[in-house]
C-alpha cells in the first residue's frame, strides 16, 4: 500500500510536471515586420531582416556575446514571423491583429515607417501586445501619449534634426540660410520642422530659402532640384530615404546641388556604399545615431558586423543597427522579467516593466530608455562629411554629440525643448 | 523672365516624361477599351531591362554613346516578350467582358508582374546613372539642366507624332481606325482585329517600356517603382479624354506646367494641384477635354 501510494504521489508529481517542462521549451514567437518589397524594402527592409535573422541565429546557438549569451530568450527558442511592411497603414493594422490574434505572436518587433508606428500603437495597446518600433523617427508617439505596451529602442528623428543642426552650425561658420526638401509624411515633416527650429534657435536670424515637400516615393525631383538650386540656400537638409533619396542623388548630383549648397542627409548612410562616386564630398552624412561607420569599437559592435558581413557579404545599415538593439534589449528585458518570475515564463506586462527605463548595450553603444515615461530610448548621435577615397566613400571630420545634447529631457515635448534653447 | 524660364522649361520636361508613360495607356484604351493597368507594370519591367542592359553594356566597356540605344532596345526586347504572351495568353479571351472585369483582370496581371521582377530582378535597387550625366548640361534662366532632359522631350514628340502620323498618314492607320470605330463591322470586312489588338497592346506596352527605360538613368530601379506612374498617367489621359492622343498630350502638359508652377512658386499645394485640375476638368467635361461625341448602339 505505501509503495502504491509513492508511486501515486509520483505520477501526480510527473504529471504536474510534464505541462511545465513542455511550457519551458515553447519557443518565443516574435511578428517581425519590415519593408520586404517597394522602395523601402532595399535600404531598409532587407537589412532589418538579414540582422533580425543573424541575431535570432546566434541567439538561438548561444553564440551572442555576454550578457546576450544564453540561448534564445531565457532558453526558449526565438521564432519569427515576418510580415512585409508595403500597403497602407490599414494593411498593417490588419497584419497586425493576424499576427496576434490569429498567430499568438508572444510579441511584435517592427515597423520602418512613422505613419504606420503612429497607427499601430495605439491597437498595439488595444491588444495588450508587447510592440517594440525598431526604426521608424517621430517624435510624436510618446509625445501624444502615453502607452503601457509600446516601446521604441531607437532614438527619434529630433535626435537626427538636432545633431545635424548642430554640425552644420560647426562646419559652415557663416551660414546665413537654409533650404529643405523632404517627404510629405510624419517623418519628413517632422525631420524638417525641428532642423528647421534648431537652425533658427542656433543661428538667430537664418532665413529659410525654400521647403520642398514631395510626395512620398515621387521618384521625380527635377522641377524641385530647380527651385533649390534658384534658391542658393547655403545648406541644404533632406531627411529622404530609400528609392527617393538614391533619386534625388542621381538626379541632383549633374546639376551640382550639392556643390551649390551643402547637403545634409540625414539618413545619407544607408547610399554611402552604393552612391559613392555621386555623393560629392563635403556632404554631411547622417546615420540615425552611432551606427554603421560610428558605431563604437566594442564587443558588440564586433560580433554584429563581422557576423553580418560574412554572412551576407554586405556592410549592416542602420536599419540593420537598429533590429540588432531591438532584439538584443527585448531579450534581455525578457530574461530579466523571467528571473524576477522565478524562472518562469514572463506575461506581456513582466516583461514591458523590465524594459522600461532599462539601460543595455549594444552595437550601437548605450542605449537608455528615459523618455516617454521609460518607453523612449535617447542614444548618443554623430555626423560627418563625405570623402571619395579610391573609389570608396569615407567619413571624415566626426563629431559625436552625448545623448542629453540632441534629446529632449523626459516629459518635454521635441518641439517646445528646441523653441526653448535646448534648456535640460 | 529669368525666374519663368526653368518653371517652364521644368514643365515642359516633367511633360514629356509623363506623356511617354501616358501615350500608350490612351493608345491602348483608344482601340480596344481596355483600361489597362499592367501599363504600370511594362514602365517597371522597361526600367528594369534599361538599368540593367545599359549596365551590362557599359561594364563591358562598349561605347557609352550607344548606351541610348540599349536602353530603346532594353524596353523592345522586354515587351516583345511580355506583351503577346498577355495579350494572346490571356486578354484575347476576356474581350467580350464588361470593361471593369477586364480592369480588374489587368489589376491581376499587375500584380502577378510586380511579383514576376522580384523574382528575375530581386529587390535591390539597379542604377546606371552614367546616360544621365554622358551629354553634359545646358542652362536655362541660370540653372543647368542635363542635356538628357532633351532626349526625353524629343522622344516624347517623335513618340507623339509618330502615332499621329501613323494613325492618319498610312493604310494601317486607317484601318486601325475602322477597327476603333467598330471591331464587329472591322471583322466582317476581312479586317485581322485579333493581330490589329496584339500589335496596339504590344506598341502601347512598349511606348510604357520606353518611359521606364529612359527614366531608369535618373532614378534608383527598385520594386514597386510602376504604381505612381499607373496614377498620374490615368490622371494625364482623363484630363485630355480617356483614347485621345491630343488630350494625352494637353493632358501631360496642363499637369506639368502646374506642377512646375506650384512647386517653384507654392510648394505646400504641388501634391493637390495635380488632382483638383483633374477633378475641375472632370467637373466641367466629364469625359476629359478631347473625348468625343459616341453613337449609341442599339
Amino acid at each position: 500500500m505505501h509503495v502504491r501510494r509513492k508511486l501515486a504521489l509520483a505520477a501526480v508529481v510527473a504529471a504536474a510536471l510534464a505541462p511545465a517542462a513542455a511550457v519551458a521549451q515553447e519557443p518565443v514567437k516574435i511578428g517581425v515586420i519590415m519593408f520586404l518589397s517597394g522602395p523601402a524594402a532595399a535600404p531598409f527592409g532587407v537589412p532589418a531582416k538579414n540582422a533580425a535573422d543573424f541575431v535570432v541565429e546566434q541567439l538561438n546557438a548561444g553564440k551572442g556575446p555576454a550578457p546576450y549569451a544564453t540561448k534564445g530568450f531565457g532558453g526558449s527558442k526565438i521564432e519569427t514571423a515576418v510580415v512585409d511592411e508595403a500597403g497602407s497603414t490599414t494593411t498593417q493594422v490588419t497584419e497586425f491583429r493576424n499576427l496576434v490574434q490569429r498567430d499568438k505572436v508572444d510579441l511584435v518587433i517592427g515597423y520602418v515607417s512613422s505613419g504606420n508606428c503612429l497607427a499601430i500603437a495605439p491597437v498595439a495597446e488595444e491588444l495588450k501586445k508587447l510592440t517594440n518600433f525598431f526604426d521608424c523617427g517621430t517624435p510624436r508617439i510618446f509625445e501624444d501619449n502615453d502607452y503601457k505596451y509600446v516601446f521604441r529602442t531607437s532614438p527619434t528623428a529630433t535626435m537626427d534634426s538636432v545633431g545635424a543642426a548642430l554640425y552644420v552650425r560647426d562646419a559652415k561658420p557663416g551660414i546665413k540660410s537654409i533650404a529643405g526638401i523632404n517627404q510629405n509624411y510624419a517623418w519628413g515633416q517632422d525631420s524638417w520642422g525641428d532642423f528647421e527650429a534648431s537652425m533658427k534657435q542656433l543661428v538667430p536670424g537664418i532665413e529659410v530659402k525654400t521647403s520642398q515637400m514631395p510626395k512620398l516615393f515621387a521618384g521625380q525631383y527635377n522641377t524641385e532640384i530647380s527651385t533649390l538650386l534658384g534658391a542658393g540656400a547655403d545648406v541644404l537638409h533632406s531627411s529622404f530615404f530609400d528609392g527617393d533619396l538614391e533619386a534625388l542623388i542621381l538626379q541632383g548630383a549633374p546639376r551640382g546641388l550639392f556643390k551649390k549648397s551643402m547637403g545634409v542627409l540625414t539618413t545619407g548612410e544607408t547610399v554611402i556604399h552604393k552612391l559613392a562616386a555621386q555623393i560629392p564630398d563635403g556632404t554631411v552624412i547622417g546615420a540615425r545615431g552611432t551606427f554603421g561607420p560610428y558605431a563604437p569599437h566594442n564587443a558588440y559592435n564586433t560580433w554584429f558586423h563581422n557576423g553580418y558581413k560574412a554572412k551576407f557579404n554586405a556592410e549592416p545599415n542602420y536599419a540593420s543597427y537598429q533590429m540588432a538593439q531591438a532584439i538584443l534589449g527585448v531579450k534581455l528585458a525578457w530574461e530579466k522579467a523571467m528571473a524576477a518570475n522565478g524562472g518562469k515564463r514572463p506575461t506581456n506586462e513582466q516583461v514591458g516593466a523590465a524594459l522600461e527605463h532599462m539601460s543595455y548595450e549594444g552595437p550601437g553603444g548605450l542605449v537608455r530608455m528615459t523618455n516617454g515615461k521609460g518607453h523612449q530610448a535617447i542614444m548618443d548621435t554623430a555626423y560627418g562629411v563625405s570623402k571619395l577615397v579610391n573609389g570608396k566613400m569615407e567619413i571624415v571630420k566626426i563629431k559625436r554629440y552625448p545623448a542629453e545634447m540632441v534629446n529632449p529631457p523626459e516629459g518635454v515635448k521635441s518641439a517646445d525643448w528646441i523653441k526653448g534653447g535646448f534648456k535640460k | 523672365m529669368n525666374e519663368i524660364l526653368p518653371v517652364i522649361a521644368d514643365g515642359i520636361i516633367y511633360s514629356a516624361w509623363l506623356f511617354i508613360a501616358a501615350i500608350g495607356l490612351t493608345l491602348i484604351y483608344g482601340v480596344m477599351k481596355i483600361v489597362n493597368v499592367t501599363h504600370g507594370s511594362f514602365y517597371a519591367l522597361g526600367a528594369y531591362a534599361g538599368a540593367s542592359f545599359t549596365g551590362a553594356w557599359l561594364a563591358h566597356g562598349y561605347p557609352p554613346m550607344l548606351s541610348y540605344v540599349v536602353l530603346l532596345a532594353a524596353a523592345a526586347i522586354v515587351t516583345l516578350v511580355f506583351a503577346p504572351i498577355i495579350e494572346r495568353g490571356i486578354l484575347r479571351f476576356m474581350y467580350a467582358k464588361d470593361e471593369v472585369v477586364i480592369l480588374l483582370i489587368t489589376y491581376a496581371l499587375f500584380l502577378v508582374l510586380e511579383d514576376t521582377i522580384k523574382l528575375i530582378w530581386g529587390v535591390n535597387p539597379y542604377y546606371v546613372a552614367e546616360p544621365y550625366a554622358l551629354l553634359g548640361s545646358f542652362d536655362i534662366g541660370g540653372l543647368p539642366y542635363p542635356t538628357y532632359n532633351l532626349i526625353l522631350v524629343g522622344l516624347a514628340l517623335v513618340a507623339g507624332g509618330g502615332l499621329v502620323w501613323l494613325l492618319r498618314g498610312t493604310r494601317v492607320g486607317k484601318l486601325l481606325t475602322v477597327v476603333i470605330h467598330d471591331p464587329e463591322v472591322s471583322r466582317a470586312m476581312g479586317i485581322n482585329v485579333g493581330r490589329y489588338y496584339l500589335v496596339t497592346f504590344t506598341f502601347g506596352s512598349m511606348l510604357a517600356a520606353i518611359g521606364g527605360s529612359f527614366t531608369a538613368p535618373t532614378v534608383s530601379v527598385v520594386p514597386g517603382l510602376g504604381v505612381d506612374v499607373i496614377v498620374l498617367s490615368f490622371a494625364v489621359v482623363v484630363i485630355g479624354g480617356l483614347g485621345s492622343l491630343p488630350g494625352a498630350a494637353l493632358g501631360a502638359v496642363i499637369v506639368g506646367l502646374v506642377r512646375s508652377v506650384s512647386v517653384h512658386y507654392a510648394p505646400q499645394v504641388e501634391l493637390f494641384v495635380i488632382y483638383f485640375v483633374m477633378a475641375l476638368v472632370l467637373a466641367f467635361r466629364p469625359r476629359g477635354l478631347f473625348s468625343l461625341a459616341e453613337p449609341r448602339k442599339i
